[in-house]
């Protein structure tokens, strides 16, 4: 008998390790992220007339927009021979997918209060549900995207500079490096919001801000010619280095600067530990202080 | 000892802060976390007081839950009950991991599953099966396991007809009617339930207390089952453990526990609230005795209904009329004794501090009752109150026979013979 009592399946405990996330009950779980993911996109737009088409409206109109202000009225040059539509739509289309990973899980415990205070399931399956619906968001905005690409390029008559590159096969990475940041800032977010509630407000106007210092309405040389004194802002900002890459990968105008993609790579991978851990800590106790 | 435990509680504690979490936060996370690099014990841990709903404290902070120990065996069927505010919630979000405890730990061999609330999870947007797919694999089911079961559900739950309308169309009924059914198809090895039975029809309870009474016999699985309603707590559970102010008050057989956890409430609550009438002669105090049980009635037994009187206007026995009247747990009226009806030991001058009715054999069965008592002063109502005492009755021989009347076949007995 004395044998059989330490054959516990698992123990509930106060104990807070500084990490301990249960890789294989994640595992076991994968249905259920796949049924969030499905519930995300079969409800988001139930009861619209439009439906998927706001997928579309909202990058396109949002690059008009830019192309009007930053490009025709403030001349802010798009490098040789590169549409500014399409330049805008470029930066638009991958800060989006960062921006909805990082706004969709930053109010997951205030979200999901309901749901995690009934009902015991891996909490980090919530955000990962919420990086993996919108990247289905993101790939039709990807298509869009090759759709206006190929039209300028061959139907519009102007002679365009823009060859995608090689390093376009690195794509899958960038797009991971922005799922892993928005995951990351957004679980640290989420999880200090249940006790200090300020930092929705910050979320609001924070990634406003954020998205004027991430290069995605101009280059990144171009910042660094007009305003040297104030270039270290964005030179090491890991968004605006990958939305810049991203656009050397498909434009062919820049360079592909491999260390600040390295250096890219390993803050991503720190920031989402740091996520992980917060977001660790905070699921155990939360419901008593939201 | 027939079977291994499957679940160890033990020393679980949970502290709550009191009052608004905002203002003093900031500050004791960062004493909280100093004292943490130092080394030292979290300082707001040692201050906290037992958990008293109605006692004003000194400390912010309280004890929810504290030094809770219990064991589940395999295949058991265990009760949680207590009053409001006890602990019970919290112990059940503990062992649903909802939140995790300040101390202790819980052990347990098996994968639990809870159903603090059916239908967690349920969009509005999506149809019944959808909703059926979502809703089991929050439980923790995986799609080919709901993919299996999902025509039972769907026939349980009897909703097939709307299975493919979005669930906002449903009426409240049939959501949880389909949300229990998911729940009723999980195979966890404990299963947690709280209050679940409180929903739905008639019918459908009938249905969902079979269901979890299967759970448990028929499969085997261990359910934790927290009820305010004292009859399911009886007919389902064989051992309950009664929480009070965070403590385990109780533990072992049912009907104890009930019993237990009634007279606690005698003493405290239940007794003379909304009291109506004049109160010249008003009721002090109610006992139900049973000569061979003390506090435990037993059916078959003699019983004593001792209603003690405050009677300062020193009012005779020929002006005040009593009668009082026997309720189940449901509120409905099972029989109603009387002075009025039934000759009448005591002499009219007397002045009188106590009446007692006497029942050779005390024909109800198993159950909890409620009395309510009714105090008449020259035709005036003097003291009127509703379920002023409730007292727990336990199964016995009444026929004599040595077989004990099943509690589902009628709660009232008939002397009879065949012949």
């Amino acid at each position: 008998m004395k044998t059989a009592e330490e054959h516990w399946l698992y123990v509930i405990s106060s104990k807070k390790k500084l990490l301990d996330l249960n890789f294989k009950e994640i595992w076991n779980y994968r249905d259920l992220l796949f049924l969030f993911v499905k519930r995300d996109i079969i409800t988001l737009y139930k009861q619209t007339v439009l439906g998927p088409l706001w997928y579309l409206i909202q990058p396109l109109f949002t690059s008009l927009i830019f192309t009007l202000i930053f490009n025709n009225l403030a001349d802010i040059p798009t490098g040789e021979g590169v549409p500014n539509f399409l330049f805008n739509l470029a930066g638009i289309t991958s800060w989006n997918y960062f921006k909805d990973c990082l706004v969709g899980t930053s109010d997951t415990f205030k979200k999901n209060e309901n749901i995690f205070g009934k009902v015991y399931f891996p909490r980090v399956i919530m955000p990962m549900s919420v990086v993996v619906s919108n990247l289905l968001k993101f790939g039709i905005q990807l298509l869009v995207f090759i759709g206006f690409y190929i039209y300028y390029l061959y139907f519009t008559g102007n002679t365009f500079n823009v060859m995608p590159q090689l390093s376009l096969l690195l794509l899958p990475l960038l797009i991971g490096l922005m799922a892993l940041l928005g995951l990351g800032f957004g679980m640290i977010i989420s999880s200090m919001t249940t006790k200090y509630r300020d930092l929705t407000f910050l979320v609001q106007f924070g990634v406003q801000l954020l998205m004027y210092g991430s290069a995605v309405m101009y280059p990144m040389s171009y910042f660094k010619d007009k305003l040297p004194n104030y270039y270290w802002l964005i030179e090491w900002n890991p968004i605006a280095i990958i939305i810049e890459s991203f656009r050397t990968m498909v434009f062919g105008v820049g360079e592909l600067d491999i260390n600040k993609l390295i250096y890219t790579i390993i803050t991503s991978f720190i920031i989402f530990l740091i996520g992980l851990i917060i977001f660790n800590k905070t699921e155990k106790s939360f419901i008593d202080t939201i | 000892m027939s079977s291994e435990i499957i679940l160890k509680v033990e020393n679980i504690g949970k502290q709550y802060r009191l009052g608004l979490v905002g203002t003093g936060t900031i500050s004791h996370d960062l004493n909280r976390w100093w004292n943490r690099i130092r080394g030292k014990e979290d300082p707001y841990l040692k201050v906290g007081e037992a958990n008293s709903r109605n006692e004003k404290g000194n400390s912010d902070y309280v004890w929810a839950l504290k030094d809770i120990n219990f064991e589940v065996r395999k295949g058991e069927v265990l009760g949680i009950i207590g009053k409001n505010g006890a602990g019970k919630s919290t112990l059940l979000k503990i062992l649903s991991r909802v939140t995790s405890p300040t101390v202790g730990e819980i052990k347990t061999k098996g994968r639990i599953a809870s159903l603090l609330e059916v239908g967690t999870g349920f969009h509005p947007e999506m149809t019944g099966r959808e909703n059926v797919y979502l809703n089991g694999a929050i439980l923790g089911m995986t799609k080919a396991e709901i993919k299996d079961k999902i025509d039972e559900i769907i026939e349980f739950s009897g909703c097939l007809r709307f299975i493919d309308t979005p669930v906002k169309r449903y009426s409240s009924g049939m959501k949880v009617r389909l949300a229990f059914a998911v729940a009723a198809f999980l195979e966890p090895d404990i299963l947690v339930v709280d209050e679940v039975l409180a929903v739905g029809d008639a019918e459908f309870q009938k249905k969902a207390i079979g269901k979890m009474q299967d759970v448990s016999t028929q499969s085997g699985r261990t359910v934790l089952f927290v009820s305010h309603d004292m009859a399911a707590v009886q007919n389902l559970c064989s051992r309950t453990v009664v929480i009070k102010n965070g403590g385990v008050n109780f533990i072992g057989e049912t009907s104890d526990a009930i019993s237990n956890y009634l007279s606690d409430d005698n003493r405290n609550s239940v007794q003379f609230h909304g009291r109506k009438g004049s109160g010249i002669v008003a009721i002090e105090d109610i006992e139900v005795v049973s000569e061979n049980f003390g506090n435990n009635i037993q059916t078959g037994s003699p019983v004593q209904f001792i209603f003690k009187l405050k009677n300062r206007d020193k009012v005779k026995r020929k002006d005040i009329r009593f009668d009082f009247r026997i309720d189940d747990e449901k509120g409905q009226r099972i029989t109603w004794l009387s002075d009025f009806v039934v000759s009448n030991k005591q002499s009219p001058d007397d002045i009188i501090n106590s009446i007692v009715f006497n029942v050779k054999r005390f024909p109800l069965n198993k159950g909890i009752y409620y009395i309510t008592t009714y105090l008449t002063v020259d035709r005036t109502v003097s003291d009127w109150i509703q379920n002023a005492y409730s007292f727990s009755v336990v199964g016995g021989d009444f026929y004599g026979t040595g077989k004990i009347p099943p509690i589902n076949q009628g709660k009232t007995l008939l002397e009879y013979d065949v012949t």
